[in-house]
């Protein structure tokens, strides 16, 4: 029913992974946007940049290691994974501290990017 | 202009329902098409009928059953977010063997699907809370 229409999505991940669900209901918004076909990438920025870092055991606490099911976004043809480079640095993180291959950008391209989109949806 | 509306917080607790109604009452008062409003997140914690909030207070859950009925409006609760949340209806409640249902009227559950589809068949989608 909506197949004719292709529309550029951009998906804000800037909560951090475990205090609330944001990022992992997030992920699951992502995925089904990527299914339908529509042109999907995602920007990681503030605390968001989190939910990407390596070496994160949050079995420890009984949670769930949603974050594992980002690096299969390639899979979902999802066309651009991006972080902000100021959020990482602000943390202390490079993107060697990260789970996957991501496009490093300033915050001036992140702010084209936010709005050379069709569509934002922020988590 | 034909409005998208996406609801991440619950009743109470952030204005932020509050806000969405109030956008969506206005945009159809203004003449504005509203294709569908859809509820994620704690969202999903609008569409329990069994909130029995103050009487001195307005009842978030109840307004929007009424803009329904009153607007024709389309409230989509996401099913897994709902799930999380305990907001079943009668087919979620016999599917997961539940004893309960407590979908509001004029709600009805469905997949995060709708939401993209109404962002794409929408000239804006506009999302209320976090």
């Amino acid at each position: 029913m909506t197949a004719a229409v292709r529309k550029r999505f951009l998906y804000l991940m800037r909560q951090p992974p475990h205090g609330s669900i944001f990022a992992q209901e997030g992920l699951e918004t992502v995925l089904i946007g990527a299914a339908f076909e529509q042109a999907v990438s995602v920007l990681f920025l503030d605390d968001g940049v989190f939910v990407l870092k390596r070496g994160q055991a949050p079995e420890a606490a009984g949670l769930k290691d949603f974050a594992r099911g980002f690096r299969a976004l390639p899979d979902y043809e999802v066309e651009h994974v991006y972080v902000e480079d100021r959020s990482l640095a602000e943390r202390g993180l490079t993107a060697a501290d990260l789970i996957m291959e991501v496009e490093v950008v300033t915050p001036e391209r992140a702010g084209e990017l936010i709005g050379g989109h069709d569509v934002v949806l922020a988590f | 202009m034909r409005f998208a509306i996406l609801v991440n917080a619950g009743p109470y607790q952030h204005q932020a329902s509050d806000t969405a109604w109030h956008f969506t009452r206005a945009a159809l008062d203004r003449g504005h098409e509203i294709l569908r409003v859809f509820f994620y997140h704690d969202g999903a914690n609008n569409a329990n009928r069994l909130a029995v909030p103050p009487q001195d207070e307005r009842d978030v859950g109840a307004r929007w059953s009424r803009l329904a009925a009153e607007r024709g409006l389309d409230l989509v609760v996401c099913v897994a977010a709902g799930q999380r949340r305990g907001i079943l209806d009668a087919a979620e409640r016999d599917r997961h063997r539940k004893d309960a249902d407590v979908l509001a009227p004029g709600f009805r559950i469905a997949g995060l699907g709708l939401l993209a589809e109404a962002a794409i068949l929408a000239d804006r989608l506009v999302t209320f809370g976090e």
